[in-house]
């Protein structure tokens, strides 16, 4: 591909947003580009952005996970309802990671072996979920955690970087190498684009479907206990529409919504853009409402543009033939 | 049996099941629960449920054509905030005027919506995923955080909720519940009966058949948002009437509850099949079962947990039931027909 292509593909776009982002970011505030600021615009958004890529492997392979939200607040409330009943705080987390894990199961069970569509199964789990996280902790708040756990979530441990922000990082190179290196990488792509072809020349559809459910599950089952960490506190609440964040952060990145096409390097670049375009506009005294709608008219701008810039171009092209 | 398979489709058995379900539930509640045979049970549930029934008909004609519409949440929040402020400022306004209104401006926000899918093609869920945080976030900059409180508002739409129509076998109807009912009605015959209305199922069951069949398809998927956003705005208004105080938070998180009652009530969530009324039960059925485990004095945390579950169910029976009953329903279909003369069909490959 030409340099030219790949300024005019999808992710050459982004790129072009996100250094017109950073630019006006740079010009209108002096705090900008120091290193707190830097950090700490990964840092407030570290637990969705964390969940959007295993969000982006479900997407390709054609399925949605809208209970992720739900599945954080239930990991982040079993922690902290097994260390409130006098549980060791390390045992608890690890439960807390296998209560993702379950839930991951359960949904990838519903899909994958029953058939049942993700859409309406995960709506289930996110409102499921959500009721058994809430069956836990009712309406308190769960804090007083160790020093090191809140340690954790808040403090710098690797530069200016937190725990938080590390995880991401790994997790990022894991999942570039699984999706974009790897056997599995390639059949979360071709069960995206046609999951029957998929099924009849020999892909174990079922069991893969099953594993990115079940990983879903662990992934935002950390993100839930991150968040507990920053927080310093648990309530049944926590997270709640955070699913919305995630989806728009994905989709955003070029994923297609019907699965089979999109890759990290576009998630990745979306993720900057939406992080710089927040902490910007947070920078220039815009309120977290109006950020939220700038991104969405930001999501359904990405999909209008290329479709009517495709209309234009097959109707001038129909004009000269 | 057959006639039976005569009479009845595989789909309506799934809605007779619904409301099975739904005296089944009534009755447990009613044996757990003393003095739960009361008007008053009666009324909360149904005044519970008119705002979701109204916004799940829209719902329905959206997830028919296979799309979905989540925005709806922030145009009932929208409409009821609108609606609110102007008759505070001009309370000689008509019940009419203010019913249009509310209408009108939920219909506006739907031909965004309808616009952007239709002509601009972008998928339904993400139009609408930007739209819920768009219109949310207009809302809130728009309104400089003030809210409408209920003295501010004409007497005549402060006692709306409490306004009964006519009492039957001693419950009394509310207003608002019977308004719900008459949208159901409509717009079930009509889904039903009309061609416009079998149109949406057609789009949705099969677009490219459709397209080759000649459908507006763009029109149709059009005007299935554009009803979506005019009922949102009338369940903003009934919203308006029942709370009296709208924050700019009204409404947020309703379109996961719509969904749930559609989902429940059996329509098919890629499109093609499922009712008005199958829609309309599912919201009763979510209704009951939440104003009854109020009453149960189950501590509320559990409510959701139910709820999760039930929609999974309904889901699960949808998906696996009704494949028999269709299988069943088509072997019966094929032996009916050979018999009386016409090309038998015996042989053909039935899945």
């Amino acid at each position: 591909m030409t340099v030219l292509g790949r300024l005019k593909s999808w992710e050459g776009l982004l790129l072009a947003v996100l250094v017109a982002v950073v630019a006006m970011n740079v010009v209108r505030s002096p705090y900008y580009l120091g290193v707190t600021n830097i950090a700490n615009l990964f840092q407030l958004e570290i637990e969705k952005i964390i969940v959007a890529l295993i969000m982006t492997l479900i997407i390709i392979n054609g399925e949605i996970d809208l209970s992720v939200a739900s599945v954080m607040g239930l990991s982040a409330c079993v922690l902290a309802w097994l260390f409130q009943m006098g549980t060791p705080l390390p045992l608890a987390i690890i439960a807390g990671l296998l209560s993702g894990l379950a839930a991951g199961l359960f949904n990838g069970f519903w899909v994958a072996y029953v058939g049942l569509p993700s859409l309406a199964v995960t709506l289930a789990g996110l409102i499921g979920f959500r009721g058994i996280a809430r069956i836990l902790v009712e309406d308190r708040a769960i804090g007083g955690f160790p020093l090191w756990f809140n340690t954790m979530g808040q403090q710098p441990v690797l530069g200016p970087m937190t725990a938080s922000i590390a995880i991401f990082f790994v997790l990022f190179a894991i999942i570039v190498v699984v999706l974009h290196r790897s056997a599995l990488g390639r059949l979360v792509y071709v069960i995206g684009n046609n999951a029957q072809a998929a099924r009849y020349s020999g892909v174990r559809v079922k069991r893969v479907k099953m594993a990115l459910f079940a990983a879903s599950g662990v992934v935002a089952a950390l993100a839930g206990i991150l968040y507990a960490a920053r927080l310093g506190s648990v309530r049944g609440d926590m997270a709640t529409g955070f699913e919305l964040d995630v989806i728009t952060m994905v989709l955003l990145g070029g994923v297609s919504i019907f699965g089979g096409s999109g890759n990290l390097v576009g998630v990745g670049l979306s993720i900057l853009v939406i992080l710089n375009l927040r902490n910007g506009m947070g920078l220039a005294n815009i309120t977290g409402n109006t950020q939220t709608s700038v991104i969405g008219a930001l999501l359904i701008l990405s999909v209008l543009v290329p479709n009517m810039a495709q209309v234009l171009q097959s109707s001038w092209k129909g004009r000269n033939t | 049996m057959s006639w039976l398979q005569r009479h009845i489709r595989p789909e309506q058995i799934r809605e007779l099941s619904l409301l099975l379900l739904i005296i089944v539930a009534v009755l447990f509640f009613g044996s757990m629960i003393d003095g739960y045979y009361t008007s008053r049970t009666f009324n909360r549930i149904v005044s519970s449920i008119a705002i979701i029934t109204i916004v799940a008909v829209g719902q329905t004609l959206v997830v028919l054509t296979r799309n979905i519409d989540l925005s709806v949440g922030s145009i009932v929040g929208c409409t009821a905030y609108a609606v609110g402020t102007v008759l505070g400022h001009y309370p000689g306004i008509s019940p009419l005027l203010a019913v249009v209104m509310a209408v009108a401006l939920g219909s506006l926000i739907g031909v965004v919506n309808g616009a952007l899918v239709a002509w601009g093609r972008v998928p339904s869920i993400i139009v609408t995923l930007g739209t819920l945080a768009i219109f949310r976030g207009l809302l809130v900059d728009l309104s400089n955080a003030k809210t409408v409180t209920t003295d501010s508002l004409p007497p005549w739409l402060v006692n709306l909720p409490r306004l009964n129509m006519f009492s039957l076998f001693g419950l009394d109807i509310p207003a608002l519940f019977l308004m719900s009912v008459i949208v159901v009605l409509i717009f079930h015959l009509g889904a039903s009966y009309l061609s416009l209305g079998r149109r949406f199922y057609a789009i949705g069951s099969n677009p490219d058949a459709a397209a080759l069949i000649g459908l507006p398809i763009r029109r149709l998927v059009f005007l299935a948002f554009v009803l979506s956003g005019s009922l949102a705005g009338l369940a903003g208004f009934v919203t308006l009437a029942r709370f009296g105080n709208i924050t700019v938070e009204s409404g947020r998180g309703l379109e996961l509850q719509v969904v749930a009652a559609v989902v429940v009530g059996g329509v098919n969530i890629f499109g093609g099949s499922g009712t008005v009324i199958g829609a309309m039960l599912g919201a009763i059925m979510i209704g009951t079962l939440e104003q009854s485990l109020y009453r149960l004095q189950i501590s509320e945390f559990w409510r959701d947990a139910i709820l999760g579950l039930l929609i999974l169910l309904a889901v699960a029976s949808d998906a696996v039931i009704l494949q028999r009953l269709r299988a069943l329903w088509g072997r019966a279909d094929l032996k009916y027909v050979a018999p009386a003369g016409k090309p038998s069909l015996e042989g053909a490959h039935i899945p």
